[in-house]
């Protein structure tokens, strides 16, 4: 008999039946065995469950449990009645909406609606009263009670009629893998339609043979089904099999995880790959806006920053409006901020070019000082309005939230931001190459005076050209709100990747804005798992400078106005 | 020389001084105020903590004059602006010191700010009052700390989560930003971890620049280590900017508090204002003080302060209640020794106990430090905390740490005779050198 055995997570709040052997003896543990027993019992027996009035019995001890462990000993008898029924109250309390009312110490459901607070039965979910916030008190509860929770769910839920629900329940019961879950699972396997969900079943159920005391044979098969299965938490279960293991179980853990390792680390270069890809598309939305007003015009704009911040403001206030005007519009929040973002950025950049910068052309450190000076009264003009205080820019729910591609977990925030990136990209290729407006931008870049003679009126294509780089600027503002603070120093935080994307990628060239935002991209992430963030960083600045010595005017240099100065 | 020097400039100001007492008639008019200084960067990167501080101190002088004042005066805010830049910082308190005449100074968050003042302060002989938790590794006769010292957040905190209740845990990562308060603190974790018979390779120790926004590859890191087979958590010194997108990729990449809790020193009420913290429920915070605290005083303080800053949303958070204590054991010590001036008012707080907003009382310690009791939190989906566990006394705060060894023999006794900050009991001499 396997009976010290380390939980495979390292938790050691519940030991099974057979470590009580070795006086590990509480209450819980011994609960959550006999808990088990029975459940597995009431599975096999295909009994109907305790009746109402003892479910009620159970709950109504809520009221009177003090602490976490004794909250936990009521879950535990809950789970153990294998009652559906206690899965709405469970549910509840795990989320922090378990109510005591304090006038006759019955039990709710809870739900916040402004000052009130509406009560539900927990067993019916009736509704049955309403409560003021202080006549009723919160049952707390904390992560390990939470992990108690989940792990009771799982064994409840394993025949929910929502696929989805049952592979919860089937990863759950893989994390946190218990002798006594075979009996319940090999039921559940018999009765599994859905093949995915009997897969993830069966390593569930390996999970567990593994910390039984079956026999080798049984324990050997179960580490190649888990070791099939390949991530992270296979390696994790393993790896505390391994420990406590001996003879050919040790060794066929060890090579199980060698074996997962090794695959695992061609998905780690993977993931390498994609986050500097990620981050070179955060750089090109930062820096594109740039390359226009200093890569294409030349100037040295470091209020640059500035006009991602107060789009990313302009998301800020869109959603407020939406929150408490039109809630259900929600998600559309971001699509509707884009242009709102691009005009109030653009205009504020043309007010900028018209007031200060007209006046300042072919005197960048003029140019370089006022853009400063811009940038400062912005940032404290929003700090004034707003408040100093970082402002809650929510993700709308197609954002939030990964993708499984392999092993390979892809964030959804970070795949729309890439595609946003390439999609600006794209349409300002389009803009500066094939209308007409591009090609008065780029006539006046290239020679002003020829430009000029022809009948463009340069100044205006000057404050245009600049507008568009600020509406850029301001339209990348909306992405970024998504993963970084919005707080009035947002745009301090870019302004230097930003310079460095334009000048690494060549001056006035857009082509070169993109390959190296995402070629320092790539070299960051790449540096960072070794290096670390801060050397990291460090080490990509001194490559640049050599680059530059080497190159100085960048991986694609172009003729424009920048260069005849 | 540079003595003579200084005294030439003592006896030319002295002579500037009684010239303007001389001159100025109305010379009552000065006496009739008592002026307390504010050093909190307004602008730049610190505003987003430091504003909400010197609103705070504003409403407690208003109470007090709504009061009656001090030693019959009224009291006189100075309110300057170092704007985030630490030279600044020295400047503007020697204004404050000089110019102003304060009686006292409330200010300061970042240890760099704190450093870069201190030999102001002693120089001009006046008192600050520093609210921020901190590394630690230092005790000065004129710097009262209020804030949190490494055995009053870290050191309960690391013990909450090796205990059943915070999850039992075995394995360590510790995420800090790379600057003096994560590194000093990380180091005297690190060998409390290491004496708790923690192996050295399940401590993962990495460091961030400031205001860090791209975590994928960390949050990657944090989840490969916690696939050991072992309980993990993570420790993070994060500091304020670079937590909401750290968070938000956590969320993101599907770490649960219930699988591996992080646990902050740096996240209060202020940082998670700007978060949906939904995903983040559980995940843990080591304060002394949070706002979802029910006492009498922490309900009639969060009213008070909403009805001063004119906003119910307006959150109250840890470094708020340390500048309540500390000018509340200011305004004790200042009506003990009947008088402003410093040199007293510094002998005088020593043993002031005032009641803090957690349903207790502070006592300044003669290290300059407070006790306070330790309260460790979760996230809960409102943004706000939930005690989950509270240590059962009060704990003083220990300034020379007990787990380095370059400071484990000091200690500092502000009262005469010893009247050291940093005495070596090994060696019996004062003037001993911590770590930082």
């Amino acid at each position: 008999m396997t009976s010290d055995r380390q939980r495979p997570d390292g938790f050691l709040r519940r030991p099974d039946a057979h470590s009580t052997f070795k006086g590990r003896l509480k209450p819980m543990n011994l609960l959550r065995a006999i808990g088990l027993t029975l459940l597995f019992l009431l599975a096999t027996l295909s009994s109907s469950g305790a009746g109402e009035a003892d479910l009620r019995g159970i709950i109504a001890k809520f009221a009177t449990a003090k602490g976490f462990s004794e909250t936990g000993t009521v879950v535990h008898d809950l789970a153990a009645t294998g009652d559906p029924a206690v899965e709405r109250p469970l549910a509840a309390l795990a989320d922090g909406n378990l109510y005591i009312r304090k006038a006759d110490s019955l039990v709710f459901v809870g739900k916040e609606a402004g000052d009130i607070v509406e009560l539900f039965d927990p067993l019916s979910g009736e509704k049955s009263a309403d409560a003021a916030k202080d006549d009723i008190t919160k049952i707390k509860v904390n992560n390990t009670l939470r992990r108690v929770i989940r792990d009771a769910l799982g064994t409840l839920t394993l025949g929910a009629k929502d696929p989805a629900v049952r592979i919860v329940a089937a990863d759950t019961m893989f994390k946190t893998p218990d002798a006594a879950n075979i009996g319940p699972l090999d039921t559940a396997i018999a009765s599994e339609t859905v093949a995915s969900v009997k897969a993830l079943l069966e390593q569930a159920r390996a999970a567990s043979v593994l910390v039984s005391d079956r026999p080798d044979a049984d324990k050997l098969a179960a580490i190649a089904l888990i070791g099939a299965r390949g991530d992270r938490d296979a390696v994790s279960l393993l790896t505390s099999i391994e420990a406590n293991a001996s003879g050919a179980v040790k060794e066929a853990a060890t090579a199980a995880i060698a074996n997962i390792n090794s695959t695992l680390a061609f998905w780690d270069a993977g993931q390498n790959i994609w986050y500097g890809i990620s981050l070179g598309s955060v750089l090109l939305l930062a820096a594109i806006g740039l390359a226009i007003t200093f890569g294409v015009m030349g100037v040295i704009n470091m209020a640059h920053g500035e006009m991602v911040m107060l789009g990313a403001y302009t998301t800020f206030v869109v959603q407020q409006v939406i929150r408490t005007s039109f809630p259900d519009l929600f998600d559309w929040s971001l699509v509707i901020a884009l242009p709102l973002a691009f005009l109030v950025a653009a205009l504020v950049g043309l007010a900028i070019e018209r007031g200060v910068i007209r006046f300042l052309y072919g005197r960048p450190l003029e140019t370089l000082l006022a853009t400063w000076g811009v940038s400062l009264i912005l940032q404290q003009a929003v700090r004034s309005i707003f408040g100093p205080t970082n402002q809650e820019v929510g993700n709308p729910s197609w954002m939030s939230g990964s993708l499984n591609v392999g092993q390979l977990a892809i964030t959804w925030n970070r795949l729309w931001i890439l595609v946003f990136a390439l999609s600006v990209f794209a349409v300002l290729l389009y803009v500066m190459k094939r209308t007409p407006w591009g090609l008065q931008m780029r006539a006046v870049t290239a020679n002003r005076r020829m430009a000029a003679s022809m009948g463009i009126r340069t100044p205006w294509v000057d404050a245009l050209t600049f507008a568009l780089g600020s509406g850029i600027a301001g339209i990348a503002g909306v992405a970024l709100s998504q993963i970084d603070n919005v707080s009035p120093n947002l745009g301090r935080s870019y302004i230097i990747d930003s310079f460095m994307v334009v000048v690494f990628g060549g001056v006035g060239n857009l082509w070169g804005t993109l390959v190296g935002a995402f070629s320092l991209g790539i070299v960051n992430k790449f540096l960072e798992p070794y290096a670390g963030a801060v050397l990291g960083k460090i080490v990509v600045l001194v490559l640049i400078i050599l680059f530059i010595q080497k190159r100085p005017r960048g991986l694609f240099a172009l003729k424009g106005r920048a260069v005849e100065a | 020389m540079r003595g003579n020097f200084s005294t030439i400039t003592k006896m030319f100001s002295a002579s500037v001084v009684a010239a303007g007492l001389l001159m100025s008639t109305p010379a009552g008019a000065a006496d009739d105020t008592i002026k307390v200084g504010i050093l909190h960067s307004l602008s730049g990167t610190m505003a987003i903590s430091e504003t909400t501080l010197k609103d705070a101190m504003l409403m407690l002088i208003d109470e007090q004059n709504a009061k009656g004042g001090l030693l019959g005066k009224k009291l006189e805010a100075v309110v300057v602006d170092p704007a985030s830049n630490w030279p600044l910082f020295a400047e503007k308190a020697r204004e404050l010191i000089s110019k102003d005449k304060v009686a006292a100074v409330f200010g300061c968050w970042t240890s760099v700010s704190r450093k870069s003042v201190l030999p102001v302060f002693s120089e001009l002989d006046n008192i600050l009052f520093y609210p921020v938790q901190y590394e630690g590794e230092e005790s000065e006769r004129n710097v009262f700390y209020t804030g949190a010292a490494p055995n009053q957040q870290a050191i309960p905190a690391v013990d909450y989560l090796m205990s059943e209740d915070g999850g039992s845990v075995k394995r360590w990562v510790l995420e800090g930003t790379d600057y003096v308060y994560p590194r000093t603190t990380n180091k005297i974790l690190e060998a409390y971890l290491k004496a708790k018979g923690v192996a050295a390779e399940d401590i993962m120790v990495n460091y961030t620049p400031f205001g860090f926004s791209d975590w994928q590859t960390e949050v990657s890191a944090i989840k490969k280590f916690g696939s050991a087979g072992k309980k993990t958590a993570v420790v993070s010194t994060v500091n304020g900017d670079a937590n909401v997108p750290f968070y938000k990729e956590l969320g993101n990449q599907g770490i649960k508090a219930e699988d591996i809790p992080v646990m902050a020193f740096s996240v209060g009420e202020e940082e998670l204002a700007g978060l949906d913290t939904a995903p983040l429920v559980g995940h843990l915070a080591a304060w002394n003080y949070f706002e979802s605290v029910d006492t009498p005083e922490n309900k009639k303080f969060i009213a008070d302060w909403h009805k001063f800053i004119k906003n119910d949303k307006r959150t109250t958070n840890d470094p708020m209640e340390a500048h309540y204590i500390g000018f509340n054991m200011w305004v004790k010590a200042v009506e003990k020794a009947g008088t402003t001036d410093p040199d007293k008012v510094i002998d005088a707080m020593i043993g002031v106990s005032v009641p803090n907003l957690t349903g207790g009382y502070s006592t300044m310690m003669p290290n300059h430090h407070i006790t306070k009791p330790v309260l460790i939190g979760e996230i809960q989906a409102d943004g706000q905390f939930e005690t989950v566990s509270r240590t059962p006394g009060l704990v003083m705060g220990d300034e020379w740490s007990d787990y380095l060894p370059d400071s484990k023999d000091l200690i500092s006794d502000w009262r005469a005779p010893l009247s050291c900050g940093n005495f070596n009991v090994a060696t019996g001499k004062c003037g001993g050198k911590g770590t930082n």
